[in-house]
């Protein structure tokens, strides 16, 4: 129980001080994990609404696929991407094993899905001939997909927290993808798992506590910007 | 086609400029499918529709067509923002100016009642509000050509007499050439210039409402005008356009060219029998009584509706005044007038 | 809101590009290092791996990982350089030449910690050996690290010479864990449980066990530095691994080692051994 109270009040000297490594770490994750969310909110939001508004042969199967991923472990994609761009794998080339752009690629990985399999329901549960409606009025195809947007934008913005919340506290892939180097590819998460097996576990529960600091901070902001969104 | 079924099969309907079509018919009859091909938001499995003597495009290069004409769906179909922005909406995606669409929004907002909602978020208002915002938003853009659904399905009485009204009158102030698909004919005969019958995907009969309401072309277009007697006969004889005919023991002569021997079916609307007594004035100078025993009797709101068996079913609505209709019993035997002139003879 | 949504986005986009320079580093004066995690926890690197950046202007990008986990790298050519202590492992990575120069870094010793009560009576049996038969004797809880880790190779070693094995045994529980998590199940669950001495010494604070057999020669644990084979391996950083494997073997290096955790522990946590011959080791 000390424990838990002798890592609150490190929290809160780390945080006071603005001690440099910890400023490092909390800085990364953010552009870490928020690359992975802006790029998954792109493709996410997209396909989604494709998937949503198109029938095709096959469709079923790729629903089934996007709503599988969104419970994809992350260790595993850990191991899969690690296997791809190691040195002698096919993107080995591309020489990104044990750096920033790897983690940002197994978290996109990640919360792709995520995005994509909310994005999905969203645009479902819009009234059926809401599209048809919004054509009808003399939009172009891109013009109605925006508005359809616009108008599930509640539920999009929860897929987007949804996808940030799944990404910034993962641990298992960036910390394969990443190798956790010190200043360098060390994020909250990778950081909190060493100093736990070091047995700092007072250290350890501090950057767990700035870990979800941050993360109710961002996503009070994205909160305010949803609710912004309901009307009076 | 859909799903292997014919949903519509029309094989020519013109529509005019200034037109008003009501297409009425039951429930999938395939009255929001044709609207939805007229619309170009559907496209036909075969076949093509055209538009000012040119056929219409999709995708793309249907967006010409497109912004010349507005469909309003059966649900209003809202975003979830202001009254102001919904009917706003259309002319936005035209990429307007500020002005000129404040204008035209309070234009229409006025032109159906509704300008003190303009702020008001379209979540908080009635049904009937959100109807007409609906109908606000398509007016906005000034279609050349408006398809309706259904635009007064669910609204309760009074809500809809000032929406017929409105809707009417805005109609022919624009001058704008409309379609509108509904169920009930009442309204299709008050707004339109021409109406449609279709039932099962095919338009049955088309045509100025008064003469199909008088002139059915089949016992269902009949049965759907409210032509709730259809009589099977066979006729007797034929002279000169004048017949006689024969249902359930009866002689009662009609007007109409058909041959003798054939049968056909009477339509006689329920208020052009008449219920008469001896001391009915005029009864001498009419032609068709037949006798019946009355089956049932319902009063209703200024008529009364008897129903009888003259050796075949039989509905009549008399205006007789209550002291009369009192005396009326089931079970009582009673004459049945009907001027020969009234009796709508279709083939079978 | 619209609007004010995409400016929103668009800034933070460019916030992330513009950090963007910063995550391609160069490929040649960038060296992998695979490592154990009982090496990284220890600290010790943390204070060499600076001092050799700055020296050289190499980039090291250390990969702490178990000791099976940094062979196969070193196998699989995705290091550059490793170090390691697992004496056996490493003869076969020798010979099947998958690296180069096996150079004496430096050695700590593994010790035996339990609860101070000690009901195994594992002190006075006075020996790894024996002390490994005496706790399967009175099936004592035993924590080991089943993780094919230095350490547990180390372990397994002692239980073969102790002609005993230990496997599916209700005493014996692999944690499948790093050093110090191992330290803090055993100290909650009072069991006996093999350590590094630098681990134990780091964590010791939190912990209740004792040291209870040391200073056996069974129980030390020697570090090799190995260069990854070229030949094998072209794309591996054979400049870069060089000039670490040069750095380790070198005076300012086994300076450092020789003084590094006196401070804080009191005794130092690893015994430099460059200038020594294998069989010669002892304290």
């Amino acid at each position: 129980m000390d424990l838990l109270i002798e890592g609150i009040r490190k929290a809160f000297f780390l945080l006071i001080t603005g001690d440099p490594e910890l400023r490092r770490i909390v800085w990364l994750s953010l552009q870490v994990s928020g690359t992975a969310t802006l790029i998954s909110m792109v493709i996410g939001i997209s396909s989604g609404t494709a998937l949503a508004l198109t029938s095709f042969p096959g469709r079923n199967i790729l629903v089934g696929l996007v709503n599988t991923g969104m419970g994809l472990p992350p260790v595993v994609v850990g191991v899969f991407v690690t296997i791809f761009i190691w040195r002698n794998g096919p993107l080995g080339f591309l020489g990104i094993l044990y750096t920033p752009a790897a983690m940002i690629l197994a978290q996109t990985i990640i919360a792709a899905p995520i995005v994509t399999g909310i994005t999905l329901a969203a645009i479902q549960a819009l009234p059926r001939n809401l599209y048809l409606q919004i054509l009808a009025l003399g939009a172009t195809r891109m013009q109605a997909v925006w508005l359809l947007v616009r108008e599930a934008r509640l539920s999009l913005l929860a897929a987007v927290m949804a996808g940030f919340g799944g990404v910034i506290s993962e641990v298992g892939a960036s910390i394969m993808v990443g190798g956790n180097i010190k200043g360098y590819t060390r994020v909250l998460t990778t950081a909190a798992v060493m100093e736990t097996s070091r047995g700092n576990f007072d250290l350890a529960i501090s950057l767990g506590i700035i870990l979800m600091l941050v993360a109710y901070l961002i996503n009070f902001v994205l909160t305010r910007v949803q609710q912004a969104g309901r009307s009076r | 086609m859909r799903d292997g079924r014919t949903v519509l099969e029309i094989p020519d309907l013109q529509i005019h400029p200034g037109e008003i079509v009501s297409v009425i018919g039951p429930n999938g009859a395939g009255k929001t499918t044709l609207l939805l091909i007229l619309s170009s938001v559907l496209r036909p499995t075969r076949g093509r529709v055209f538009y000012r003597g040119s056929p219409i495009s999709y995708g793309r290069a249907g967006l010409q067509y497109r912004r010349q004409q507005a469909m309003v769906f059966q649900e209003p179909l809202l975003f979830n923002a202001t009254v102001f922005d919904n009917v706003a909406s259309g002319l936005k995606l035209r990429g307007l100016a500020k002005d000129t669409i404040r204008g035209l929004v309070m234009e229409n907002l006025a032109r159906f009642g509704i300008s003190h909602l303009s702020g008001r978020s379209a979540r908080n208002i009635s049904g009937g509000e959100a109807r007409r915002t609906s109908l606000a938003r398509a007016m906005a853009i000034q279609p050349q050509v408006l398809f309706l659904d259904e635009p007064f399905a669910a609204l309760d009485a009074p809500s809809r007499e000032t929406l017929i009204e409105d809707l009417g009158r805005a109609l022919k102030e624009s001058g704008i050439t409309a379609v509108i698909a509904t169920h009930d004919r009442t309204e299709a005969m008050r707004l339109s210039t021409r109406m449609a019958v279709m039932d099962a995907g095919r338009i049955l009969q088309i045509g100025d409402p008064d003469f199909i309401f008088k002139h059915p072309a089949s016992e269902f277009v009949a049965g759907f005008v409210g032509i709730e007697n259809l009589i099977p006969a066979h006729v007797v004889r034929a002279e000169n356009g004048r017949l006689v005919v024969e249902a359930g023991g009866w002689q009662l002569e009609a007007e109409g060219r058909f041959p003798a021997g054939g049968t056909v079916t009477l339509c006689i609307r329920p208020e052009h029998l008449q219920i008469i007594t001896p001391s009915t004035p005029g009864i001498q100078h009419v032609v068709n009584i037949f006798r019946g025993r009355i089956v049932k009797k319902t009063p209703l709101e200024h008529v009364t509706k008897v129903q009888i068996d003259c050796g075949f079913p039989l509905i009549a609505l008399s205006t007789a005044p209550m002291d009369v209709t009192r005396t009326w019993s089931p079970g009582d035997t009673v004459s049945i007038a009907i001027p020969p002139a009234c009796i709508h003879i279709i083939a079978r | 809101m619209k609007s004010k949504l995409c400016i929103a986005l668009g800034l933070l986009f460019c916030v992330f590009v513009a950090a963007g320079p910063l995550w391609c580093a160069d490929p040649a004066k960038t060296i992998i290092l695979a490592t154990t995690t009982s090496t990284q926890d220890s600290g010790l690197l943390d204070e060499l791996i600076p001092v050799f950046e700055k020296n050289t202007g190499f980039f090291v990008k250390t990969i702490a990982v178990g000791s099976g986990q940094a062979m196969m790298m070193g196998q699989k050519g995705e290091a550059d350089v490793l170090l390691v202590h697992s004496p056996a492992a490493e003869k076969k990575f020798m010979a099947e030449s998958y690296g180069l120069n096996q150079r004496l870094v430096m050695h700590n010793d593994f010790v035996l910690v339990g609860p101070s009560q000690d009901p195994a009576g594992v002190k006075a049996a006075g020996g790894a050996v024996p002390a490994f038969k005496a706790i399967a004797a009175g099936s004592a809880l035993f924590l080991s690290r089943g993780d094919d880790s230095g350490t547990h190779a180390k372990e397994k070693t002692i239980w073969k010479a102790a002609d005993l094995n230990p496997e599916g045994q209700s005493w014996y529980q692999q944690t499948g864990l790093g050093m110090g998590q191992t330290l803090n199940v055993a100290s909650e669950k009072n069991g006996y449980t093999l350590t590094d001495r630098g681990t134990y010494l780091a964590v010791k604070k939190n912990l209740n066990l004792d040291i209870l057999v040391e200073g056996d020669a069974l129980l030390l644990n020697v570090y090799h530095v190995i260069e990854v084979n070229p030949a094998k391996w072209p794309k591996v950083n054979a400049t870069g691994a060089k000039a670490f494997s040069g750095f380790m073997v070198g005076s300012e290096a086994q300076e450092m080692i020789r003084t590094f955790g006196k401070e804080k522990y009191g005794s130092p946590l690893f015994f430099p051994d460059a200038d020594k011959k294998e069989g010669d080791l002892g304290k």
